[in-house]
């Protein structure tokens, strides 16, 4: 098994007013079946013994479903490696001597808490507007008196896979949610259950989008590229279709 | 200490619907006067606050993560029970009670469990009409598979992400009451203390983990719905922010800590590739259904899997167990993975692994049938270990997935301090010993959206709450604690990290309060904590300060109630002269290493005082008996 030396240039702010800048570090021994984030580990425990801040970034379940980690690596929303959260990238896919850059996802709707912490509650209040079907508890219909054909059951599961990490919202040149706003839309609208409130939630959903700051959305296709859950820009075209069909 | 289970008279059938006949309600007028905290936004967290805030209740929510969609209940994977008997395979609400208060290895009480069982249905129903995406048949109705020991085909399941699908759910119905007003959700705040006033439950210190500031919280009812404590191990298959310090802190002011001893271990894992290892991936054990385990018969067999004939393949739980073969529990599983590889018999390049293997199944269904049903699974086993599991087996090894102790709950899952209830994992109520697999997600949302809602307000309607705020002396004391640990972990200024002191904590208790305990080694466990708590307190280096974001404040925090709790863990195992479910104490078991229970003098719910650390930690433990009216306590048998 053969060890690596990394070089490391990592985004570094104390907080929203810091203006932030990169630093570097080199880091020996890194393993190849390290995961990316497991390295981060092994820098901050070396940044601590040398009494310097560790770096700080977001992460949780390290299996690629909370969404939590959503670094920028080489310029890249989680890394090369496709339809993979970086908390599933492995340090095999790098070689001794690389160089790696690693940033927040940049955004205006995300501001850095600090280092590569971002603060994502805008996300929340896109769900907060409309993205739920209004069923109190206890109030349900015995379940299978909802049928759903499967191939609708399936195209709505695909979209309600989406992890909420930003990453969509980081390959944008326009700094658009509209990947992760439509595929709640998608998944919800699809379904028998959320029929009632399709034109309301579909533009409550929108606006609140906008309201955030993210931006417009022109079918670059970036979003998709990198969504490490695959979540198809077919998403954003069933939000644009309901859309329409709200307002007119 | 006065613990009193309030178990309703009456058949089994009827005590649940009884209860809920007889308890208190809360005028709609008065519900809006009442404040509730729900601490953790998991699957009990996020039911619990959304059908509060329905009802009409204040409800504040908090949670450490940046959004309430990340809570750990959103790794669960394989599925959920429910006794709807959709399959025609017999199943029912008694069947699933029996399961499960056996899978438990009758350390759990016949009521809750009962309701746990009734209420599997309604989850369903909710979840279903929330637009949750479950499997589903041609003809578009719900779809089941038989999932962990199971013998009928009762779980429902969405791919491999269950647990995401069930928390999204219960996070939009919060998110809709954040909407209408009636919750307000604060993440990133963690919960550093109980405040106590009186006796009663009556609010909760956070730190804000942005700015750092700690903030004081008043309310009539708190609801701790903070998970497991799994990760006091280290290394387990808990999100890596999981932590017990909630649960912790309410211990010592005077919740009592149940059965702290049973952990499951979780028979399929990925195994550990190294030191830097942070954390442990879980396998459903859905791919037990097709999987067959194995390891090489003769010791030290190297050759690549593949190459060993058929006639030198142990399967060891089909040997064992021919009833159950690879579906036993996971306990039973667990502890066969620990003796064939404690005998030399493990594979990988640390011989601390064992086969599971799909050949079989791919040669009898074909590799699309495994690809539809697995293979997310598959996909996530090649890109962590880098290899191809359609071609060659699995390797897989136990790893603590789930705590089954918790903090003491009466019927109404109200701990021994008034106005504290407690939800999900974080309380010790219905798996007893052992949990059986797709029963997590069914408890948290049984917990949040279909009991605490309604017991809250049997409590409510009759409690003496005088006005109280947070200028109340409980307050400042209370906040002056917490912000007076943080100042003292980062002042001690020591060599070691908190990572390398984890790791060595997560040893002893893998070693000597894991797969299997003994007297000898639990003393030891207890005594080498003790040494390594008093180096922590000594040398432990926390860097930053506590005025922002800073990630391994919290750590510390966190790990130094691990300390405690860990060494609770042990006495707790140590006082238990019995096996059973997933404790297993060497001196008590068959020649062929099966449990050996003791109902006479260990029928009971151990629960724990706290009394005070100084050097060791000083506890008083009562005794909750567990009475068996409506089962026969059974030796489990998977032969």
């Amino acid at each position: 098994m053969s060890e690596m030396t990394i070089n490391l240039k990592i985004w570094r702010q104390k907080n929203e007013d810091d203006p932030g800048r990169f630093e570097e570090y080199k880091l020996p021994g890194v393993n190849e079946h390290m995961s990316f984030l497991e390295m981060l580990d092994v820098l901050n425990e070396k940044l601590i013994k040398e009494d310097k801040d560790p770096v700080e970034f977001d992460y949780d379940c390290r299996e690629g479903i909370c969404g939590s980690c959503n670094l920028v690596i080489n310029g890249r929303a989680h890394g090369p490696k496709h339809k993979t959260a970086v908390c599933q990238l492995h340090m095999r896919t790098y070689n001794d001597g690389d160089t790696i850059v690693i940033e927040p996802p940049r955004a205006a709707a995300f501001p850095v808490i600090r280092d590569l912490v971002v603060d994502r509650t805008a996300f929340d209040r896109i769900i907060e507007a409309g993205g739920y079907v209004s069923v109190k508890t206890g109030a349900a219909p015995e379940a299978n008196l909802i049928p759903v054909p499967r191939e609708i059951s399936e195209e709505s599961f695909d979209y309600a896979t989406c992890i909420g990490c930003g990453a969509c919202v980081a390959a944008c040149p326009n700094s658009s949610a509209a990947l992760f706003t439509g595929a709640k839309i998608a998944h919800l609208n699809l379904l028998p259950q959320g029929t009632p409130e399709r034109e309301k939630r579909t533009l409550a959903m929108v606006e609140q989008m906008e309201k955030e700051g993210f931006g417009d959305c022109s079918n670059y296709a970036e979003c998709e590229a990198v969504c490490p859950v695959g979540i198809s820009i077919s998403s954003i075209a069933q939000m644009r279709k309901d859309y329409m069909k709200a307002v007119f | 200490m006065k613990l009193d289970p309030k178990i309703p008279s009456g058949p089994l059938e009827e005590k649940w619907e009884k209860h809920l006949n007889d308890i208190k309600l809360v005028s709609p007028n008065n519900k809006r006067k009442h404040k509730i905290i729900v601490v953790g936004t998991g699957l009990a967290g996020a039911s619990a606050a959304a059908s509060l805030a329905e009802l009409g209740y204040n409800v504040l929510t908090f949670n450490i993560m940046d959004s309430a969609r990340r809570a750990h209940s959103i790794a669960a994977q394989g599925g959920i029970n429910a006794a709807k008997n959709y399959q025609n395979d017999g199943d029912s609400v008694w069947r699933l009670f029996y399961d499960t208060i056996k899978g438990g290895d009758y350390r759990s009480r016949e009521a809750n469990v009962y309701r746990l069982a009734q209420n599997s249905n309604l989850i369903i129903d909710q979840c279903v009409a929330q637009g949750v995406p479950f499997g589903r048949e041609y003809g578009g109705l719900l779809d089941n598979r038989s999932f962990g020991g199971a013998q009928v085909s009762r779980t429902f399941y969405s791919r491999g992400q269950t647990g995401q699908q069930l928390l999204l759910g219960a996070y939009q119905a919060m998110m809709k009451e954040v909407h209408s007003g009636k919750i307000k959700d604060y993440p990133r705040q963690e919960m550093l203390d109980l405040v106590v006033v009186d006796g009663v439950a009556r609010g909760i210190i956070t730190r804000n983990l942005v700015t750092g500031e700690i903030q004081k919280w008043e309310a009539d009812a708190v609801v701790l719905c903070t998970g497991g404590y799994g990760n006091v191990f280290y290394l387990s298959t808990n999100a890596k922010n999981s932590n017990a310090t909630a649960m912790w802190r309410c211990h010592k002011r005077g919740a009592a800590f149940a059965n702290p001893c049973f952990v499951q271990i979780h028979p399929t894992c990925i195994p550990v590739s190294g030191d830097y290892q942070s954390k442990l991936t879980l396998m459903s054990e859905s791919l037990r259904n097709d999987g067959r385990v194995w390891v090489p018969r003769k010791k030290g067999d190297k050759r690549p899997a593949n190459e060993i004939p058929e006639d030198e393949r142990y399967y060891y739980l089909e040997e064992r167990y021919p009833s159950f073969g690879n579906l036993v529990p996971r306990d039973v599983a667990s502890r066969n993975a620990k003796l064939v590889t404690d005998d030399g018999l493990g594979v990988g390049d640390t011989g601390l692994a064992v086969y599971l293997d799909f050949r079989d199944a791919i040669k009898r269904d074909g590799i699309e049938v495994i690809r539809a049903k697995y293979g997310n699974l598959f996909d996530m086993y090649e890109n962590i270990t880098d290899e191809n599991p359609y071609e060659t087996p699995m390797r897989i090894f136990p790893a603590v997935h789930y705590t089954m102790g918790g903090l003491w709950v009466d019927y109404d899952l109200m701990s021994n301090i008034p106005g504290l209830f407690v939800a999900g994992e974080a309380n010790y109520s219905d798996h007893g010993a052992n949990r059986l697999g797709a029963s997590a997600l069914m408890q948290g949302l049984s917990d949040g959206y279909f009991i605490v809602p309604y017991t809250i307000g049997d409590y409510l309607a009759d409690a003496d709450l005088p006005k109280v705020d947070t200028g109340h002396d409980a307050f400042k004391e209370a906040a002056d604690a917490s912000s007076g640990l943080l100042d003292k972990l980062l002042a001690v200024k020591g060599d070691k990290t908190i990572i390398e002191f984890h790791r060595e904590l997560g040893k002893i208790l893998w070693d000597k309060v894991g797969i299997s305990r003994s007297k000898e080694g639990l003393e030891s466990a207890i005594k080498e904590i003790r040494e390594l708590r008093e180096e922590f307190w000594q040398n432990v280096k926390v860097p930053g300060e506590a005025n922002y974001y800073n990630k391994y404040l919290e750590y510390a925090s966190r790990l130094a109630d691990y300390f405690e709790l860990a060494e609770l863990m042990a006495l707790d195992a140590l006082d238990r002269n019995e096996s059973c479910g997933c404790h297993l104490r060497d001196e008590y078991q068959t020649e062929e290493g099966e449990a050996i229970r003791n109902d006479k003098d260990y029928a009971f719910v151990s629960a724990w005082e706290f009394v005070d650390v100084n050097g060791k930690l000083e506890t008083k433990l009562h005794k909750e008996p567990l009475e068996f009216e409506f089962v026969e306590m059974k030796q489990r048998s998977y032969k």
